[in-house]
């Protein structure tokens, strides 16, 4: 642990004079120094642009590009490397295919099935897909502890519904969604499945053949790399009958002044000069990752969990919302103190150098099903430790009295 | 057991606010809310000769963005409605006796936006570009 711990320089900071507690994790994770030095190293060493140059750094910067491109896709266990296609970040993924798959294929009276927990990146595209195609949208509940309702999964997938649109881990409760079974049902009635994995990817094994989505997003930021940069992976038959996205530079074979026809996958959704050194970066994030082991950090913020849930239910007026069973949930915790307001509880705990969350957390209409106002949330990765999840014990403690609740 | 931003004046007013409820009759309603955070303040204003007279403000949201709506009501009542547009941002941190950083300045400045959203909404001005920056 402390090993991991040296490899992130900015744990050594202080905030307000104590030791920084990143808990924030869910929002962006840290960096490591291996893919801080990537990224330095590609523009100090090798910057050119990919695909065109026939020149040596070209070539170079290329096979970069694209062996970053085959380590996401060993890392998803995707059946093709290009069914991975490079996104500025999640919220991106999921517009490319509403604006592409979406308008080719959903039309007037189709469903369109989210869930109650979605962030809102996984609720707005299909919103504005809906008023454009007069489609309708419908969500999936959540019961009492905080898992989506088998009941309606059933009953909402029906033969009208075209696409099922599910987060593998809220952002909010933690809870780990069964996508899996999710694909089977939507499946059986012909329809897709977009699977929102931002806040699964970085924090489990994730296979993309076995979970069976149609389209799976997910972003470097969240997973130790940079930000500016993201993932959506497709099936290759869906990425090769959409139409394409952005057009211009790279995504196209030929043009002329009649028209012009698409590059092949993943190309095709490419346009423009990509993030070069942001796939770098993602590269060295996913090779970091595998040097630990999924299954590791899976089992570490397990225990880290179990640790915080623990803890923080002895703390008087304390209510944390999603499963309290740490198999069904990853490392995101969220809660509320007393009558604390969440943005004051965040300013208290920052003065004790402790960064969480607090607010709607992009997921409104979770709140308002709930019924509860902003909560604040605590996320944790790789490198957080017991003594960390004790700091901020100490300083809800502390924010309790202050508030005298 | 000293908290910086969380001064024993805001918890205070933050957990006893002056001017909280409703007026009879107010002559100006306003009320916005910080999407991000959830704080919500609406302010009703009294006018007597281009002058508050009254003023009441309910609203739910963090102790910051409370306590200042709280203190901002014992400040404009009295005041002409052109001392009221002439207020900002050092007014409202003159009040709270700390700048409370610019992640949580928006809450402290609510109750002072809705205030003047009102007051150039009841004299039918275009709302000044001073507002705007409150947001």
């Amino acid at each position: 642990m402390s090993k991991i711990r040296e490899d992130f320089p900015i744990l050594k900071r202080q905030v307000n004079g104590k030791p920084l507690v990143y808990f924030d994790n869910a929002a962006t994770s840290q960096k490591p120094e291996e893919v801080i030095e990537a990224i330095d190293n590609y523009y100090r060493q090798y910057n050119a642009n990919v695909h065109r140059g026939i020149h040596k750094l070209a070539e170079e910067a290329t096979l970069a590009h694209e062996e970053a491109r085959e380590k996401i896709a060993k890392f998803i266990n995707a059946r093709h490397t290009e069914e991975v296609i490079f996104v500025r970040n999640t919220t991106e993924a999921i517009n490319l295919v509403a604006y592409t798959w979406g308008r080719a294929n959903i039309t007037k009276g189709d469903k369109i099935i989210l869930t109650i927990m979605e962030h809102h990146s996984n609720i707005v595209p299909w919103q504005l897909l809906a008023q454009e195609k007069n489609a309708e949208i419908e969500f999936i509940k959540i019961d009492e502890n905080g898992l989506l309702r088998q009941d309606e999964i059933r009953e909402l997938i029906d033969e009208r519904t075209k696409l099922v649109c599910v987060t593998q881990a809220s952002n909010v409760l933690g809870t780990i969604n069964q996508v899996k079974d999710i694909s089977k049902i939507a499946h059986k009635f012909g329809a897709l499945v977009m699977v929102d994995a931002a806040q699964s990817v970085p924090h489990m094994r994730v296979d993309a053949r076995d979970i069976d989505s149609d389209f799976l997003a997910f972003s470097a930021h969240k997973m130790l790399g940079p930000t500016g940069i993201g993932v959506l992976h497709g099936k290759r038959e869906h990425l090769e009958n959409m139409p394409p996205f952005l057009g211009g530079g790279e995504m196209i074979r030929e043009v002329h002044t009649t028209g012009a026809s698409w590059n092949e996958l993943p190309y095709k959704y490419e346009a423009g000069t990509p993030n070069i050194a942001g796939a770098i970066g993602f590269g060295a994030a996913i090779d970091y990752l595998n040097k630990i082991g999924m299954q590791n950090i899976r089992g570490h913020e397990r225990e880290i969990s179990y640790y915080a849930i623990t803890k923080m239910s002895g703390v008087k007026g304390l209510t944390i919302y999603g499963p309290k069973n740490v198999d069904q949930r990853v490392g995101v915790i969220s809660f509320n103190l007393g009558d604390i307001h969440a943005h004051d509880l965040a300013s208290i705990l920052d003065e004790e150098g402790v960064a969480i969350r607090s607010g709607y957390h992009c997921a409104q209409p979770l709140a308002e099903f709930l019924n509860i106002p902003a909560t604040s949330r605590a996320s944790f990765y790789i490198y957080n430790t017991k003594e960390e999840v004790d700091a901020l014990i100490n300083a809800l403690e502390k924010a309790r009295k202050l508030f005298g609740s | 057991m000293s908290s910086d931003i969380y001064k024993d004046i805001i918890l205070d007013y933050y957990r006893n606010p002056r001017n909280f409820g409703d007026l009879p009759n107010p002559d100006v309603r306003a009320k916005d809310s910080n999407p991000l955070c959830g704080d919500i303040i609406e302010m009703q204003l009294k006018i007597k000769d281009s002058r508050v007279e009254d003023v009441r403000f309910k609203g739910k949201g963090c102790a910051i963005s409370q306590a200042s709506a709280s203190m901002l009501t014992e400040v404009i009542k009295g005041k002409t409605l052109d001392e009221i547009k002439a207020l900002g941002k050092p007014d409202v941190l003159a009040l709270l006796g700390i700048d409370p950083g610019p992640t949580r300045i928006k809450c402290a400045l609510l109750g002072l936006k809705v205030v003047k959203l009102g007051v150039y909404g009841y004299l039918g001005q275009a709302i000044a570009d001073d507002v705007k920056q409150l947001v």
